[in-house]
């Protein structure tokens, strides 16, 4: 086991490998690169299930493994830990992960078959696969964090992949902007957490920063009213998962990801790397429940309230969009939301399942989506689809399963168990009941919407230019894993059910119970038969309204239209939040650019032209006083020198006899000076 | 006028004779022929002072008088051995042309 625990890192180091080697081959070497891809993920998804039944096999205990990085000061402060934990949150992630990925990347073979780039394609699927494997199995902050970043790297790209488009260069640059917002706070949150506890390991053999001892520590200490360290980092955590998840009030680039390819759609922003907040909410989930016993945390109840306000928000925009991507990216901004309000509410096992099982049908729903795209000449509006029951079954089909699992339609599908799971958590909420109201609308906003799109797009008849020769279904590549995901769709539920909550104590260690009699207990049933009657009433009105005007074969008005009061507007242009931001976050900022570039140019730049000019006349003055007073001064007592050389070489004229000459003066003079002077 | 500079007075004038002979002849046999005129100078004086001056009742002024004499024999054939060597260098015995040491 702990043997087992060493070698993990082979998991996120395949994929990562698989796209170096992806980057560095030939465009045209397409068969290897998608059959390294595909290889290194299929091995990673082998490992994961084995790492799971170990888990599994020792009762959920928690394994470590991490080693000394580099040092690059003194103490525990200047040591960069690696480390990786197998535990069953992370466990369950990575099956998750590598297995939907796995699904999606097969599906990106008949998907991207005729792409250009399609090696550039599974570089970047597989980066973002290594990466993502890397975040969830991670045991510390630094390594946590660089995996956050990749995996936002990989969702840039990725969403720009078609960067030929103005839209899609345009979402890609959003996207990365947007969830740097939030990246920004958390990371503050990560130094902050780090400086006071002195430790990057989230657990650590009870030194970690996610362990009593240091949980204590923090508690104690009061930031600011009654929120104590805790709440304040849990906080500051919970801004990089709205970033990351899409919740209010950052959600505006997940719909527009949706330019990218759509197995990117449905991989990354749907199944995993937007979940990856989700993810983080749970990892430090100790931290945020930390304090007093039988105390909500303030830090669960802005939780809550915000993943409430996502669900219903963004439900209720999905309700007015055309394209058949845009209602899935709403539809999957309000489940994250339900998934932040069951993890504030029921814990960490109640998050996780609905995580684990809208990753299921929310990558159906997208596959689906990308076939019903692929099949009608990128045709995405779905007034303009229509009757495709007819040539496309299998697709309608699986569509239909991860519909009604959405929905959460009752007993047979995944997404009921977990959305009741969340439900009965949020009405057993001691704080509120308003997010349960939320939550209960939402319901029923979804089951409408999603009736709104399965009728128009495949109940009906053909409307719009998408001429029906030229519909077919897709190639097996594409269809099986739909029907591999409609299946899991099916069955994840069953493993969460109230009967036998084997997942909810897998995550929380503890053993799981068979039990049918609490499958018909009254408190299961009282809610489920709101939450039903939502379900029913939601995807009755939407049958109603739409049903007739699918059959016809012409393009109808939406009937949201006639309701009242400008309501259909504000859902159709998404309450205006784009615009909103248009008109006070990008005027302030580029105000704030412009006002930085005149502070460059003029007064930075002036100053330093100032320097440069003092600089420059010390230079010319010492040029000058160089070349008009040193040099010329040598050159002068050099050509003096030179000059009186010349003269005195002149004596030496190679005449014997001046030489003697000059010996015999010289003589005369020494005799005369002794004769006359010399001898006192 | 005492004997001895009678004899100094004609040194001198040997002396110069040779001086002279030295710095304005331009053959060099010439010149050679005056430094033999200085070198006569020179043992006239040795010879006169030891004859009327401070000499001893040894031969010593002699004596240097013989040793000047075998000197200035080897120096004779030394010299003229030189304007053997200029003269087949330069085809001239002229000093005034031997001047490749002119600065």
């Amino acid at each position: 086991m702990e043997t087992w625990v060493q070698w993990m890192w082979l998991i996120p180091v395949l994929p990562m490998v698989a796209a170096g080697v992806s980057g560095l081959l030939p465009r045209t070497a397409r068969g290897w690169s998608a059959g390294l891809s595909i290889g290194s993920l299929a091995l990673s998804f082998v490992l994961s299930v084995i790492s799971f039944a170990a888990v599994w096999q020792s009762g959920g205990e928690r394994h470590l493994y991490g080693f000394r990085w580099f040092q690059f000061g003194p103490g525990a402060f200047g040591t960069l830990w690696l480390s990786w934990v197998l535990d069953p949150l992370s466990a369950s992630m990575l099956v998750m992960v590598s297995g939907v990925g796995l699904l999606i990347f097969i599906y990106s073979l008949g998907y991207m078959a005729h792409d250009a780039n399609f090696t550039r394609f599974f570089c970047f699927l597989s980066l973002f696969a290594g990466a993502m494997l890397g975040l969830v199995m991670s045991n510390s902050l630094v390594g946590l964090f660089m995996c956050w970043e990749l995996v936002g790297l990989a969702s840039y790209l990725l969403i720009g992949f078609w960067f030929q488009k103005p839209a899609a260069a345009a979402a890609a640059k959003k996207a990365f902007i947007t969830t740097r917002v939030g990246d920004l706070v958390f990371f503050l949150g990560l130094v902050w957490l780090f400086g006071n506890s002195g430790t990057q390991l989230f657990y650590d053999n009870g030194s970690g920063c996610l362990e009593a001892a240091t949980l204590n520590a923090l508690v104690q200490q009061k930031v600011w009213w009654d929120w104590s360290l805790s709440q304040v980092i849990g906080l500051l955590l919970f801004a990089g998962a709205v970033g990351k998840s899409g919740q209010l009030p950052l959600h505006v680039w997940l719909p527009d990801a949706m330019e990218g390819p759509t197995p990117v759609s449905a991989l990354i922003h749907a199944a995993t790397m937007v979940a990856a907040g989700v993810f983080l909410m749970a990892r430090v989930y100790p931290l945020l429940v930390a304090g007093p016993e039988g105390v909500v945390q303030p830090v669960l109840m802005v939780m809550a309230w915000v993943g409430g306000l996502t669900a219903v928000f963004a439900a209720a925009v999905a309700v007015a969009q055309d394209d058949i991507k845009r209602i899935l990216a709403y539809s999957t901004i309000s489940q994250l939301g339900y998934m932040m309000l069951g993890l504030a509410t029921g814990g960490v096992a109640v998050g996780v399942f609905h995580l684990l099982t809208h990753a299921c049908f929310k990558a159906l729903l997208f596959l689906g989506a990308g076939s019903v795209i692929h099949a009608c000449s990128e045709e995405q509006n779905i007034w303009r689809l229509g009757g495709l029951r007819r040539w496309m079954p299998v697709t309608y089909v699986t569509y239909g399963v991860g519909m009604l699992a959405l929905t959460g339609f009752p007993v047979l599908f995944s997404g009921f168990w977990s959305k009741e799971a969340i439900l009965h958590a949020t009405h057993a909420w001691p704080v509120s009941a308003g997010p349960f109201w939320l939550g209960l609308a939402g319901v029923f906003l979804t089951a409408f919407y999603m009736t709104r799109q399965m009728v128009l797009v495949f109940g009906g008849t053909p409307r719009g230019n998408v001429t029906s020769g030229s519909i077919h279904e897709s190639p097996p590549v594409m269809t099986v894993p739909l029907i591999v995901l409609a299946s899991l769709s099916v069955v994840t539920g069953f493993v969460g059910t109230p009967a036998w909550p084997w997942l909810q104590g897998f995550l929380e260690g503890q053993q799981a119970i068979l039990d049918w009699s609490r499958l018909f207990g009254a408190d299961v049933w009282g809610l489920a038969a709101i939450s039903c009657a939502a379900v029913f009433l939601g995807m009755g009105v939407g049958l109603v309204l739409y049903r007739r005007i699918a059959a016809e074969g012409v393009i109808q008005r939406d009937p949201l239209e006639q309701l009242p009061a400008g309501l259909c507007p504000a859902l159709r242009k998404k309450f205006w939040v784009d615009e909103a931001y248009q008109h006070s976050v990008v005027p302030a900022l580029a105000w704030l650019a412009y006002w930085c570039d005149r502070m460059d140019r003029w007064v930075w730049a002036g100053l330093m032209r100032l320097a440069a000019c003092v600089t420059l006349v010390v230079a010319r003055l010492s040029q000058n006083v160089d070349e008009a007073v040193v040099n010329a001064g040598f050159d002068r007592a050099c050509e003096g020198l030179r000059l009186q050389g010349g003269r005195l070489s002149l004596w030496q004229n190679g005449q014997v006899q001046r030489y003697l000459a000059f010996v015999g003066a010289a003589m005369a003079i020494l005799v005369s000076l002794w004769w006359w002077g010399g001898n006192r | 006028m005492s004997p001895l500079t009678g004899y100094l007075v004609l040194s001198a004038a040997l002396f110069a004779t040779g001086l002279a002979g030295v710095l304005t002849r331009r053959n060099a046999i010439a010149v050679l022929i005056g430094v033999e005129l200085m070198l006569n100078a020179a043992n006239l004086n040795f010879v006169a002072f030891w004859r009327y001056g401070a000499g001893g009742p040894d031969a010593a002024g002699l004596v240097f008088v013989l040793f000047t004499i075998a000197v200035a024999a080897a120096e004779a054939a030394v010299g003229l051995a030189l304007v053997i060597a200029v003269y087949r260098h330069y085809r001239t015995a002229h000093v005034d042309e031997v001047k490749r040491l002119r600065g």
